[in-house]
């Protein structure tokens, strides 16, 4: 076989893999959801369909897909039907430039555990990020609902509003580690030089503004029930609901992975690759610290939601403005002296 | 190989951004029309993408796709534009002016590309390559051009501080 040949099956490879267990994990996040509410609300929870209710995903799924599609009347069938498409698109795609694990030697050939080694990679993260706003705003528009439309418009100008906290606050990062590169952001991380310690500040203001962005409780008023009945998704129904579901957490699983790599150190395990292990041993390690990581953060994702109440839309804005905004800014002037003294 | 994949990748882009390009002023609903322009920016991201231009690339999906055509979108739903159906379609001086400085504005594109395509297509040179990454421009912009540079933000503060200004209605 020429060697483009086996490339082109490597990354393809890469891709099926990757989603593969981004699309399961996402089943399961679901799963964990319920299970974890439940146990917060002292409740039971999903403990019917299988073992434990491992195979309640499954359950749900067959049932979205069974369902009826239903659009409404005077809705713009083509932007009603491109909407979802969208969303589930930017989520999924955005995995694509994350390392999970440094190279790994499998058939005496070296393989990178990252799709695409994107020179520019944060900027591709918050390009693709800035898409996402065009799956709820459009959805809300073409459902012709005003519930719909009020839940699009508040999603529209809360990301717009949050994203750029989020941006000021990885310059910080990027500053420090030199580059826009996500690997050489992970390979800066070595031993405990974690960003979460170099940038604590820059962390949490990340973090915050990650819950804006996949519109999650405490700032998931673009779907706020007592509200807007659902929000954007309100007259969605059968698999094109399932699929705003299924792009809301993959953005989490996918915010998760993109703070494990930016702040947590990505797929380094402090000085694993001093112990003097075998190279497969170290890379299998590696991934699974990655995927530790990750879990976690997602854990915390759900903690929050059914712990913390829902802001009023003007603390929110005020919040977004006049809080992380100024914050965000400080700590990259802080963080850009600091670095320039110390060179 | 390598070349003939970029030029299939270009013929597709380039027949997607004419084809929205074309889509889009011909439209009658507003809504639509932005939806072609944003498929007209992301063919022609892709296209920068072909010619090595990752950060250029990158940064029209962010600003033009992900902040400018949001608010347009944002202002057509506000408003509402219901009339849209109702459009004139008569005769006017405005139409004609726009006709004719259109005109204008093809041939003078066609005369530049006519004229200037040496009919042959050059690949990219490591030079350029590396040219088009953010290290190289960011180096570019603030060793060399770092006066226009400040300008151009001098320039958008001003901007923003005028828009803060004519937004807020009373100042306390």
């Amino acid at each position: 076989m020429p060697e483009w040949l086996i490339e082109l099956l490597i990354t393809f490879a890469k891709i099926a893999v990757v989603h593969g267990v981004l699309l399961t994990a996402v089943a399961y996040t679901v799963y964990l959801e319920r299970r974890v509410s439940a146990f917060i609300q002292n409740r039971i929870g999903p403990n019917r369909v299988g073992p434990e209710g491992l195979l309640q995903p499954l359950a749900d799924v067959i049932k979205l897909l069974m369902k009826e599609d239903i659009v409404p009347e005077r809705a713009n069938r083509f932007v009603h039907a491109l909407a979802p498409g969208i969303s589930i698109i930017v989520a999924l795609s955005t995995i694509a430039v994350v390392p999970f694990g440094d190279t790994i030697e499998l058939f005496g050939r070296q393989i990178k555990l990252q799709i695409a080694d994107v020179n520019v990679g944060i900027l591709y993260i918050f390009a693709l990020l800035s898409l996402g706003v065009y799956g709820i705003t459009l959805s809300g528009w073409a459902s012709n609902s005003k519930y719909s439309l009020l839940g699009g418009l508040r999603s529209s100008a809360q990301m717009i509003s949050y994203e750029l906290s989020m941006g000021l606050s990885v310059i910080g990062v990027i500053i420090i580690s030199g580059t826009l590169q996500l690997d050489e952001i992970v390979y800066a991380q070595y031993g405990w030089k974690w960003n979460i310690i170099l940038q604590p500040v820059g962390f949490i203001i990340f973090l915050v503004a990650s819950f804006a962005e996949t519109n999650r409780l405490p700032f998931d008023l673009p779907e706020a029930e007592q509200e807007l009945v659902g929000g954007y998704h309100t007259e969605y129904s059968s698999m094109k609901f399932a699929l705003f579901f299924l792009a809301e957490y993959a953005a989490i699983i996918v915010s998760s992975a993109v703070i494990a790599t930016l702040y947590l150190g990505g797929w380094q395990f402090p000085y694993l690759q001093d112990f003097g292990l075998p190279q497969i041993v170290t890379s299998i390690l590696q991934v699974l610290t990655f995927s530790v990581k990750v879990v976690a953060l997602v854990f915390f994702f759900i903690w929050i939601r059914w712990t913390i109440p829902r802001f009023r839309y003007d603390q929110l804005m005020d919040l977004g403005w006049k809080v992380m905004l100024p914050i965000a800014l400080a700590n990259l002037l802080v963080t850009a002296l600091v670095v320039l003294l110390l060179k | 190989m390598e070349w003939k994949l970029e030029l299939i990748l270009f013929v597709l882009l380039s027949v997607m951004a004419v084809f929205s390009a074309i889509m889009m002023v011909t439209r009658r609903s507003p809504i639509n029309s932005a939806i072609f322009l944003i498929i007209n920016f992301f063919a022609s991201a892709g296209i920068y993408l072909l010619l090595q231009a990752q950060f250029i690339a990158v940064i029209q999906v962010l600003v033009y796709m992900g902040a400018i055509m949001v608010l347009v979108i944002f202002v057509i739903m506000l408003l509402n534009l219901q009339d849209e159906s109702k459009l004139s379609e008569q005769f006017s001086y405005k139409k004609l002016t726009s006709l004719l400085l259109s005109v204008l504005l093809f041939c003078l594109l066609g005369f530049s590309v006519f004229f200037g395509f040496s009919g042959k297509f050059t690949s990219i040179s490591g030079e350029a390559e590396k040219l088009g990454t953010a290290e190289s421009l960011g180096k570019e912009l603030v060793l060399a051009y770092s006066v226009p540079f400040e300008i151009a933000g001098l320039l958008l503060l001003a901007a923003v501080v005028g828009a803060v200004v004519l937004a807020k209605k009373s100042f306390d």
